[in-house]
């Protein structure tokens, strides 16, 4: 397993492990984590909708693209979807290689290219009852909203 | 020729359905949507929407043949 949408917690335990191997002195993870605040908004939970059949194959291609960019030995990445509440985490990225320095770099590029290029969309609740499909990063910087009471 | 067309998250909030059979005399992905937007008053065009064709993405130049199931989606936000 390589690329994985989840709609269970994911264990980062198993997901280190995933990775282990013996050639390899470097271990790089990144764990994104739902957050209580969001652009001056209280954030009480939030919802992933993932359009699968496409998520996982372009997840798929995004991890062979790191392997063969980087050089790295191994890479992983588990997607949530579903309800998620404060602290829960989103989204884990493992990169394990023989040094630090592509896996620091492969470990970014996966999760950056899994934030703008698959269909995952993210809808926050607030703590005072509106909802919000949150808009990419480049749309937010736009100045783009779109607000659902 | 006849074209499936299907929308999510805030695209499927704003048109009030998932999906729908569209009666289209061709042309590309750009235009479709530009039809479906005017179709749904809602339907915002956005400079970073993605489209998919038949679980391929897909580029807005395309052009759709009968029976393509066509995915029009609102800027993604993962992670």
């Amino acid at each position: 397993m390589k690329f994985a949408v989840s709609a269970t917690a994911i264990d980062p335990v198993a997901a280190r492990k995933s990775v282990a191997d013996n050639s390899c002195g470097a271990l790089v993870v990144f764990e994104g984590w739902i957050r209580d605040h969001n652009e001056g908004q209280a954030v009480e939970r939030l919802e992933y909708e993932v359009y699968r059949p496409l998520a996982e194959k372009e997840g798929a291609v995004i991890i062979a693209e790191a392997v063969e960019r980087f050089g790295i030995s191994n890479a992983m990445c588990i997607h949530r979807e579903g309800l998620l509440e404060l602290s829960d985490i989103a989204v884990i990225v493992c990169v394990s290689s023989p040094h630090r320095g592509e896996a620091f770099d492969a470990c970014r590029y996966i999760i950056d290219e899994v934030k703008s290029r698959l269909p995952i969309w993210k809808k926050e609740h607030y703590v005072n009852g509106i909802s919000e499909w949150v808009n990419c990063e480049h749309c937010a910087a736009a100045g783009h909203s779109h607000r659902h009471p | 020729m006849k074209i499936k067309v299907r929308y999510f998250a805030l695209f499927r909030e704003q048109v009030g359905v998932e999906s729908e059979l569209v009666d289209w005399s061709g042309g590309t992905a750009a235009e479709l949507f530009q039809k479906m937007a005017d179709k749904h008053a809602a339907l915002m065009p956005e400079a970073a929407a993605l489209v998919a064709i038949n679980d391929e993405m897909s580029g807005w130049e395309a052009s759709l043949s009968e029976g393509d199931e066509i995915l029009f989606f609102p800027p993604v936000a993962g992670g």
